[in-house]
């Protein structure tokens, strides 16, 4: 047991935690952001993987990451706007137009990297990092934290951001409003279905730009089917943080740490399969909903398509 | 919630009852309506390919070849059959009755890994008749357990059961690789995986072919699904409570126990689903092993309109582009995953269907 | 009230009208929701307009605040001709509206739901709000917790900040559906004095009630709506002229009037002050019925109902009679008291047990839970004997023998539809009623509850109902008949309870004085009988 406290299995930890954590913090956010307005955006693991492809295919390209995130925002807003064309403006199932989208982006992404990629297998090289000064040097948590690509950052400043436009802006009140009494909203004079139809957009950025993520900075290439349900994680994030994106940051830490828990025992010398440890996140959250079931609302027009005078 | 299948038209009209006044049988009007998102997602298909520079008629063909007309592909894909079927009478159930059992994936393979210890266990001392039979009625409690909780905060607290099928079915699949690799791994392999039954002692074949009676099971439980759905006063009563909960109580139904026992049935056929396709084809479970049928399957009841028989040919439809799609798609030099792209093709194609003549209906009336 | 009413009438003579609707007609599929309606709105004026549940108010009010457009006629805002063609339209041309169903967010803030529906760009100017609400709070004489989730604030209050938003922007014209629908006594009378602050400030009101005595508490003008027609107005002056009790008569004809209903004369012959002297086969005693959140609370109902006897049950909507309904049927749960079929405890059966007993129930909500809208009308006729024999062997259906019943059903009932195979929600809402009333008066009813039978239905279907209806009675079944439409109940009943707040305020017989002694009643100015 000694080696389960030691700095190397602290530091591989955190470090660990970050890397499987931002995808899904992301695409966690995006995804609230959706639900807040009242789509419940299934299509989200298909957007991450579409923009975990493009990311990585223009970062390949131009060799620059920071347009690889462009590329991969690009990659899920095209799944997005398909979304809201189909779900929100004609109103089709929201389930089944999600699962089709997801597949869809399994079947694409795999079929232009087996096109493109599959003999050379080539990797983006290693991240510069921008350590922030001072915090980079506290031990342990400094190198984990403080000592990433500034895009880690930015992550995180979207959340508070995010709990800024939630609280503070017009936008956040339209959401709200969109997700809980659409009829308010459109009372109010403000279009319901340009305020979902821009929530799915925005979530199919965020969704795209955490698949990138995921791609060119958590794994160095593309693997197809790589997001491996980790779209489906974030809706059950976004569902349970309600409308906090500071839980959905919580959220994706708790899955990032138990998705790099194992790698870490190995790392201190620990050796428990990656199961069971995987299935910690999971059954906590059941164990919450067991016995707070009650209290875990949904937006009320979750899901439900808007229609004028009909209430 | 979202959870209205109800929505999408469930109609306890089977097949063969025609349609009134309209010129065209029902029937006849369902398979047009099935067949053109399929003949609209081939045509974008075939543009994809042409975009890839692949040859999209040969590639047609050497599906159809392989998956279809070959003898030994086509026994791969009837074998292939049984598990989606099982799947598809699973969703059935449960999307009639205007549940959302998204879990079946953690279900199905729950049920595979314990169906897989235990008969491999049972064979020790017993005779292989006993041990399937068993081994299947295992699989079916596995899967209706698995659903309990999702079940009983949906019927008596309205928690949303997407959310909480979807956690299950995570937790399932952990637990099962958890299960294979700990209590129930098979000491003399290196791989971690359970003990093997011996292809002897599997579901007995067809008549000197490849295909084992699972896909025979399937098709009955399938057809039986789908004759207890349409036909039957306990299949009236899960319609109603799926098509509208508030006429259910105003007939006097119970609707929290119809939910339970929906759950139990639906999530209890992923589990057989799960237990046929261990008994019959591989005999153990790998470690990591999930074939993941669950998403492919759900957009096919969807396609099929919950209609049993209808399920039963487009999952033929589905295990012959699966199956024709490998040799096709080697042939011409793409992954398989291309079958994935007809597929959100015809479905997404299929909801548009769905809209336009629900449209035109609606403009009919008014 | 009645100072500042006169004053009103002084000055009406010189006011131009601020909106003008003119000749406006809506359907929808089988009803037509308004029928050639004009009506005009005057500034510093309240104007009630008065109808029955079905008679197009709500209809109207979604023309006027954008929600719906008209199939014809038009609207005129300040002299000018122009569509109003949508909630931000309305805003525009200064018309605030306040819902029946608020359309308040109830996980906003009162601050937050205020600043709803500013373009998105605009920076959230929390202090200007706030000025802009005390300007408001202080015209109308309220105050409210700015801060506070709206879900946690009172009905009462949560309807102040609707007003509020209403008046948001200056608007010069405020509509009030319902106003009072969810308030109490309190709160209907801080409501009345809002609407006296914003009338004395030149405020143009329309407020819609179902209510007689709120229309001629809080109108200057009333104007009267019966199935979607305009039926009578009194101005301002008229009613000064007539003073409130004669007002309220002439308002009574008008909307109750006999006049107006047409077809009557085939029943309108038969003794209605008979005695029916069967055994007594219902019998209610003391009856409270549980309440959800909002609802109203059934108390202490009691009553009998004798073979072959019409019980009709009259009230404003909403004063429990749903809810007594469903406490019968079995659908709710009976929290006290007692209820018999032939002498038979049956309070504690379910819907099913009561329903092979003899027990009907006629559900007013014919497609949220009388039918299931895509299920063939065979499987409709039956949906409350799933199961049973014939149509069922061994749980298993037998179709001919389903659809030999419905053709049976349909043809003594004659409903119309295309087949018995036709989901029954393609049907018109005349042809849904009868394909429910064919269902509960088929297999040996005993007592049958019709809640609102004809609501909604055009002449022809509702005589047909209500022929269906007597003809039941007249074989010998104990009917209880609820409705909100007081012709139907004079015309059909041997006797009337009235319900008024959960309760039953007095039985009548249907004699010639029935009408006055009932209309009271419902409004609770009359004494118990």
């Amino acid at each position: 047991m000694s080696g389960l406290l030691s700095d190397a299995f602290l530091i591989s930890l955190v470090a660990g935690a970050i890397a499987a954590g931002i995808p899904l913090l992301l695409a966690g956010l995006g995804e609230q952001v959706s639900e807040k307005a009242g789509v419940l955006n299934i299509g989200i693991e298909g957007m991450m993987l579409l923009g975990a492809y493009t990311g990585f295919y223009v970062a390949f390209l131009s060799g620059s990451l920071w347009l690889g995130f462009l590329g991969g925002a690009a990659g899920g807003l095209i799944l997005a706007l398909l979304m809201a064309l189909l779900c929100v403006r004609l109103g089709l199932n929201q389930i089944v137009i999600g699962i089709a989208l997801t597949l869809g982006a399994d079947g694409i992404t795999a079929l232009l990297h087996h096109v493109q990629f599959s003999r050379t297998y080539p990797r983006l090289p290693a991240v510069d990092t921008l350590p922030i000064p001072l915090l980079s040097q506290i031990p342990i948590i400094g190198p984990g934290i403080f000592d990433r690509h500034p895009s880690v950052y930015l992550a995180i400043i979207a959340v508070f951001v995010l709990v800024w436009v939630f609280r503070r802006t017009n936008v956040g009140l339209n959401l709200q409003a969109a997700g809980d009494k659409p009829a308010a909203l459109d009372a109010a004079g403000v279009s319901v279905t340009t305020t979902r139809t821009l929530a799915v957009l925005f979530t199919g950025m965020m969704a795209g730009l955490g698949g990138a993520y995921m791609s060119m900075i958590g794994a160095g290439i593309f693997i197809p089917f790589m997001t491996g349900g980790a779209g489906f994680i974030a809706i059950v994030l976004a569902m349970l943080a309600r409308g906090h994106p500071t839980w959905v940051l919580y959220g994706a830490l708790l899955f990032g740490v138990s998705l790099s828990l194992t790698t870490a025992l190995q790392v201190g010398g620990v050796n428990v399969p990656t199961d069971v440890v995987q299935m910690l996140p999971f059954a906590m959250v059941m164990l919450v909903l067991v016995i707070f079931a009650r209290r875990s609302a949904l937006p009320a027009a979750l899901g439900l398509p808007y229609v004028r005078g009909q209430r | 919630m979202t959870a209205d299948a109800g929505t999408n038209d469930p109609t306890p009209t089977s097949a063969g009852l025609s349609g009134q006044g309209t010129g065209m049988p029902e029937w006849l009007v369902r398979i047009v309506l099935a067949l053109v998102p399929i003949l609209l997602a081939l045509i974008v298909g075939a543009a994809i390919l042409l975009l890839l520079g692949r040859d999209p008629i040969s590639f047609y063909v050497n599906i159809v070849r392989r998956g279809l007309i070959s003898w030994i592909g086509l026994q791969e894909t009837i074998t292939r059959c049984a598990p989606l079927i099982l799947l598809g009478a699973s969703l059935i159930v449960a999307f009639r009755a205007g549940l959302w059992n998204l879990g079946i994936d953690g279900q199905f393979l729950l049920a595979a890994v314990i169906t897989a210890a235990l008969s491999a266990w049972m064979i020790q001392s017993a005779p292989a008749w006993i041990v399937l039979p068993v081994g299947m009625i295992a699989g079916f409690l596995v899967g209706a357990v698995w659903s309990l909780i999702p079940a009983l905060l949906k019927a008596y607290q309205g928690v949303n059961e997407i959310v909480t099928t979807l956690m299950m079915s995570f937790l399932g699949v952990s637990l099962a690789n958890v299960l294979i690799k700990i209590p129930f791994n098979d000491p003399n392999t290196t791989v971690p995986q359970t003990m093997t039954l011996v292809t002897d002692d599997r579901l007995p074949r067809l008549f000197g072919t490849t295909i084992n009676i699972g896909v025979v099971i399937a098709v009955v439980v399938i057809l039986v699904v789908h004759w207890v759905m349409t036909r039957t006063a306990f299949g009236l009563r899960l319609q109603t409570v799926g098509a509208n909960p508030k006429a259910a109580l105003h007939a006097g139904l119970s609707v929290p126990l119809l939910t339970v026992v929906t759950f139990g049935l639906s999530a209890g056929l992923a589990g057989l689903a799960g237990s046929v396709e261990i008994l019959g084809v591989w005999g153990n479970v790998r470690a990591d092993w999930n074939p993941g049928y669950g998403l492919a399957i759900i957009p096919l009841v969807f396609l099929a309109r919950f209609n049993g028989i209808a399920v039963i040919g487009f999952t033929f439809f589905f295990a012959m582009l699966s199956i024709g799609g490998e040799t096709a798609s080697r042939r011409a030099d793409l992954p398989n995953y291309f079958v994935l792209v007809l597929v959100a093709l015809i479905l997404i194609f299929m909801a548009l269907t769905e809209w336009l003549s629900h449209r035109r209906a609606l403009a009919r009336r008014a | 009230m009645t100072n500042s009413l006169q004053a009103a009438t002084a000055e009406t003579g010189a006011k131009e009208p601020i909106v003008v609707v003119d000749g406006v007609t809506k359907r929808f599929p089988g009803v037509v929701a308004n029928d050639d309606v004009s009506l005009s709105i005057y500034p510093g004026e309240v104007q009630a307009l008065l109808g029955e549940n079905g008679a197009g108010k709500s209809t109207l009010i979604a023309m006027l605040s954008g929600m719906l457009q008209p199939d014809a006629g038009g609207m005129r805002v300040r002299g000018e001709a122009t569509a109003i063609s949508s909630p931000r339209r309305a805003l525009e041309l200064g018309i605030g509206t306040v819902y029946q169903h608020p359309t308040l967010v109830p996980t906003l803030t009162v601050l937050e739901n205020l600043m709803l529906g500013a373009p998105w760009h605009q920076r959230m100017n929390r202090a200007a709000t706030r000025r802009r609400l005390a300007e408001i709070s202080q015209m109308l004489g309220i105050s409210l917790p700015e801060d506070a989730t709206l879900g946690d604030l009172s009905l009462g209050q949560q309807q102040q900040v609707e007003i509020v938003k209403a008046l948001w922007r200056g608007e010069q014209v405020l509509i009030l559906d319902e106003a009072t629908a969810m308030l109490t006594p309190k709160g209907v009378e801080d409501l009345g004095q809002v609407i006296g602050r914003l009338r004395d400030a030149g405020i143009a009101i329309l407020f819609i009630t179902h209510k007689l005595n709120e229309a001629v508490r809080f109108g200057d003008r009333v104007t009267v709506l019966k199935l979607g027609r305009k039926v009578g107005e009194l101005t301002p002056d008229q009613l000064a002229a007539l003073g409130e009790d004669q007002a309220i008569t002439q308002i009574v004809d008008l909307m109750f009037g006999t006049a107006s209903s047409e077809g009557a004369d085939e029943l309108a012959g038969r003794d209605k002050s008979r005695l029916v002297e069967g055994p007594v086969i219902l019998s209610v005693d003391g009856l409270a019925a549980a309440a959800g959140p909002g609802e109203p609370t059934v108390t202490g109902v009691a009553f009998q109902v004798r073979a072959g006897e019409v019980f009709g049950i009259a009230g404003v909507d909403g004063n429990g009679q749903k809810q007594l309904a469903e406490a019968l049927a079995g659908q709710r749960r009976i929290a006290a008291g007692s209820l018999s079929l032939k002498g038979e405890p049956i309070s504690g059966l379910s819907v099913v047990q009561r329903q092979r007993a003899g027990l009907r129930y006629v559900t007013d909500d014919r497609l949220g839970e009388g039918t299931v809208g895509n299920f063939q009308v065979g499987l409709n006729l039956l949906l409350k004997r799933i199961g049973d024999e014939p149509f069922w062997r061994n749980g298993t259906i037998r179709r001919r023998e389903v659809e030999r019943h419905a053709r049976t059903l349909i043809d003594r009932h004659d409903v119309r539809t295309p087949g018995p195979q036709t989901p029954i929600g393609r049907l018109s809402g005349g042809n849904i009623q009868k394909a429910l009333l064919a269902r509960e008066l088929d297999n040996a009813p005993i007592a049958v509850i019709y809640n609102k039978p004809t609501y909604g239905l055009d002449a022809n279907n509702i005589q047909f109902a209500r022929r269906a209806i007597r003809e039941q009675a007249d074989q010998g079944v104990a009917t209880v008949l609820i409705s909100t439409d007081l012709d139907e109940i004079l015309e059909l009943s041997d006797r009337i309870g009235v319900m008024l707040q959960g309760r039953m305020v007095g039985i009548v017989d249907n004699d010639r004085d029935a009408q006055r002694r009932v209309g009271e009643l419902m409004i609770g100015v009359g004494a118990a009988a």
